[in-house]
């Protein structure tokens, strides 16, 4: 039933759910951080902010745990390779990644303005640079990278830190962050008291609408100025996982999949729908505004996976050494064995998970901030 | 090609440094994760409020210590991939496996309900928050029993053999990894390590209230709670750490010997050396205080059976060198002709020695012209720093034995109400830091004493790393560094900060005995 190219199709396709599980989910948590004293003029009011995502950024930066895990299980030369490349960029993003969770939690427990004031900066920053970083290195994907196998599968990278702040890059960077903020202010429009979510909804309509010029202009720049990868050589789909029995050739279009597979633009259409819910719903009742930005995440990340398919990261460097869908996959036993693992726990984390939302629910007040935050 | 060596030097200081910097705070949060249950348990079933307060003023300090753990464990989960990418390359197909079911199966678990634990007091039922407790504590070591099952097959590689297509070990049996005898004995003595270190921490801060008069009635409920936990906790770590050691001897003889600073073979049942002074040069422990037949006992379960020495390991690994550079042969044909019956059968013969080939590659970069001196420095290089574990072992064997001594007398004076004699507050109290002293040595036990090899037998530590410069690990290792030992202090500020201040200091208990509410009254 599950032969080794429909796994890898399968796995291509659970990577993507990991990743738009982290933006939708920790995606919020990075927007109200980096929105912290824009959003919250005075400590009370940044208090309720922290206290709307305090209570779940916990399991939702499990989102990015667990994803660089299932990369490790089911990608092992992706996350051998991406991760030792990007060393540097990987370093920047891990220390934003150990602020936070000391960041949220040492916060409240010294009563001096300055302590106070040197730990939100922490936290606007680490929001800042992983939003930053993330869509920074999405849109290196599209430019290939400098790295190439020798026999032993050894990987030599040929590049450097500052090297990976290419415009298109950095462009990309911009996409994600202006995605995210409106998507963490949309969360702060509905969760936060109603003086900071009418602010909230404000700075959310600006994002968004940042977002979908940026998001546009992004699509047109890779539709004519950056040339696409193309599996030229023997692309046998089910065969063992070694990169360098096939042959690429650059010059295609990224779009060309768009071309071969027109149900693909779906995912532009889904992102373009959620920005323009988002413009209409966010700052009303009931929580369609964050529904329609998380559509709007969920859209973008599937419009750039899906027009790097199959690549998962391209070589510009030796084109032949790109990995693919087809080629830098575990053996078919761990990718059925963590397929399984999966399907069993995945709807189990959505359960729990949904219900630790449903007994947060409701708007967090300054009312009640001004009472207690409890033993936090 | 050759890894820079300092590339090797610097990413296995980093890893060490960060590995044993997250290990300071993984075994607190395993052991108060479980006590905090035991303790809201109790609240629940008697209604008592005092034991609401305690499970709320533990959780203050579990809170601060959580935080840590997770900040520094984000570091663990990416640096196979970061510093180790051929490690990651050619062991991922088996070694992601645990690390991925541990995120969906534990950690996601753990972290969701952490939520629940301090935001969830006055939202739900005590049962249901109760039963969340639970589930956090239950998750914690359910995280430890997968991150333990990765790390068994780093010391015993069951379960997978080498593509010579794919340049990689791939898995033959899951079954064989998640059941791998030396991951159960391991997992049952470091989860008790955490809870006999979490039952030290509520011990030594209680007595420290004790000592000043504060929170009386809270303290000595805290005591007479840690007291039966860490005294079962303790005798398990002890009982299970010996098993543990009988699963080393098994799979991983030169770490015994090490060890043991076991340099001959001995005649069985061999003794055990309590105390000596290893001598790396000669090759001899001077000084050695010997009890005979004990090291034979505990190694081999059997009065008859040697314990190979050193030396001895050492020539066996110069035959297994010589017979790994018959696979590596075989797997250079191979991969230029996978159909090639003759080298797939030499490859088959000895693919469970390649790895030792692939020790000459620090050296050389073909091993098929290695010399017989290189042979023999491969084979020396099988040797790990026998000092540092011979000592390493025996203090966290020591202390391991102090704390069931400890936890015993408490446990005695908890049953007798006499816990306020000052003296055992005292020791009580400047028992604290032994718990970490030993947790630490235990994980330079096993993974100090595991080099050369990253997988036992299979890869070399040195082939592992990443093709990094030096100039990028010293970025990484300087920033970690200094960020780590800012935020050790700022941690250690808080504990000490929140710990003086106490349940009373926190409004959660009153500052005056007269002063407790009617529904709080004590029996």
């Amino acid at each position: 039933m599950f032969d080794y190219e429909t796994l890898r199709v399968i796995w291509w396709a659970l990577i993507g759910v990991l990743l738009i599980g982290f933006a939708i989910m920790d995606g919020f948590d990075f927007g109200v951080a980096a929105l912290l004293r824009v959003l919250g003029k005075d400590d009370h009011e940044r208090l309720v902010l922290l206290e709307t995502i305090e209570p779940t950024w916990e399991g939702n930066q499990v989102w990015f745990i667990l994803g660089g895990g299932a990369v490790f299980a089911a990608w092992p030369l992706l996350y051998a390779a991406s991760f030792s490349g990007l060393y540097v960029a990987m370093f920047v993003l891990l220390v934003a990644f150990i602020i936070r969770p000391v960041g949220f939690n040492f916060r409240e427990k010294v009563q001096d303005p300055r302590w106070k004031t040197v730990w939100d900066y922490c936290l606007i920053a680490s929001g800042t640079i992983v939003m930053l970083v993330c869509g920074v290195a999405f849109g290196n994907l599209f430019l290939g990278l400098p790295f190439r196998y020798d026999g032993d599968l050894r990987m030599t990278w040929d590049g450097s830190f500052f090297q990976l702040f290419r415009p298109f890059a950095l462009l990309s960077g911009l996409v994600s962050l202006s995605m995210l903020l409106a998507h963490g202010a949309s969360w702060a429009a509905m969760k936060a008291d109603v003086l900071i979510a009418n602010r909230a909804a404000k700075v959310a309509r600006i994002a968004s609408l940042v977002y979908i010029v940026l998001f546009v202009a992004a699509g047109i720049w890779l539709a004519y100025g950056i040339p696409g990868f193309a599996i030229s050589g023997p692309a046998t789909t089910d065969a063992i996982s070694n990169p360098l029995g096939k042959q690429v050739a650059i010059g295609a279009s990224w779009f060309a999949s768009y071309m071969k597979h027109p149900w693909f633009w779906a995912a532009p259409v889904l992102a373009f729908a959620g920005a323009l819910g988002l413009q209409l719903f966010v700052g009303r009742r009931g929580f369609a505004g964050f529904f329609c930005s998380s559509l709007a995440v969920a859209g973008t990340i599937l419009s750039a996976g899906f027009a790097l398919f199959p690549f998962l990261l391209p070589s510009a460097l030796d084109p032949t050494s790109s990995l693919t869908v087809w080629d830098a996959s575990s053996s078919r036993g761990t990718l059925l064995l963590m397929l399984a693992v999966t399907i069993v726990f995945i709807p189990l984390i959505l359960l729990y998970t949904s219900w630790v939302y449903r007994v947060m629910r409701g708007r967090v007040t300054l009312e009640h901030v001004r009472k207690s935050h409890g033993t936090y | 090609m050759i890894v820079d060596p300092d590339v090797v030097g610097l990413s296995r200081l980093q890893f060490a440094l960060t590995a044993l910097y997250h290990f300071l705070f993984v075994p607190l949060t395993l052991g108060l994760a479980f006590m905090l249950a035991i303790m809201e348990s109790v609240y629940v079933m008697t209604r008592r409020e005092v034991w609401k307060r305690m499970t709320q003023f533990w959780g203050v300090l579990f809170g601060i210590n959580f935080a840590m753990g997770v900040a520094t464990g984000v570091t663990m989960e990416f640096q196979f991939g970061t510093n180790w990418a051929y490690y990651s390359h050619y062991v991922g197909d088996i070694f992601g496996a645990p690390l991925a079911i541990e995120g969906m199966m534990a950690f996601f678990l753990e972290s969701t309900l952490v939520g629940i634990f301090f935001f969830g007091w006055d939202r739900i039922t005590p049962l249901k928050h109760m039963l969340a407790t639970w589930f956090m504590a239950l998750a914690t070591s359910l995280s430890a029993l997968w991150i333990l099952i990765a790390n068994a097959w780093m010391q015993n590689p069951v379960g997978a053999a080498f593509n010579a297509q794919t340049m990689r070990m791939e898995v033959t049996s899951f079954k064989e990894v998640f059941f791998n005898p030396v991951a159960q004995s391991k997992f049952v003595h470091t989860v008790s390590a955490g809870y006999t270190m979490g039952a030290m921490f509520v011990l030594s801060i209680s007595a420290w209230y004790l000592l000043r008069g504060r929170n009386v009635d809270f303290a000595k409920r805290s005591m007479t709670v840690a007291a039966s936990f860490g005294l079962a906790a303790s005798l398990s770590v002890v009982v299970l750490g010996d098993e543990s050691g009988y699963t080393v001897s098994e799979n991983q003889k030169m770490k015994m010997a090490a060890i043991e600073a076991m340099w001959e073979t001995e005649p069985a049942p061999a003794s055990f050396t309590l105390v000596g002074l290893p001598d790396v040069k000669e090759r001899t422990t001077h000084g050695a205080i010997r009890v005979p037949w004990i090291m034979g006992l505990i190694g081999t379960r059997s009065v008859d059976e040697p314990i190979s020495g050193i030396a001895q390991l050492v020539d066996d690994a110069k035959g297994r060198i010589a017979d790994g550079i018959k696979a590596y042969d075989a797997m250079l044909v191979l991969r230029e002709n996978r159909n090639d019956a003759q080298a797939a059968a030499i490859l088959a013969a000895h693919d469970k020695d390649m790895g030792y080939a692939l020790l000459l590659k620090r050296f050389m970069d073909d091993p098929r012209k290695a010399t017989p001196e290189d042979i023999q420095k491969a084979a020396d290089s099988t040797i790990p720093n026998v000092p540092v574990l011979f000592w390493s072992f025996r203090v966290m064997v020591a202390c391991g034995l102090y704390f069931i001594g400890l936890f015993a007398y408490a446990f005695w004076l908890a049953s007798k109400r006499r816990l306020q004699g000052r003296r055992f507050l005292k020791v009580a109290l400047w028992s604290l830091p032994l718990p970490w002293v030993a947790a630490e040595l235990g994980w330079i036990v096993a993974e100090y004493g595991r080099q050369p090899w990253a997988i036992e037998g299979v890869l070399p530590t040195a082939l592992g790393a990443s093709s990094l410069t030096p100039g990028q690990v010293w970025i990484s290792l300087g920033g970690f560094v200094l960020f780590y030992t800012a935020l050790a202090v700022i941690d250690g500020y808080l504990m000490v900060k929140f710990a003086r201040k106490g349940p009373d200091g926190l409004g959660l208990w009153p500052k005056r005995p007269d002063a407790i509410p009617a529904h709080a009254q004590t029996a």
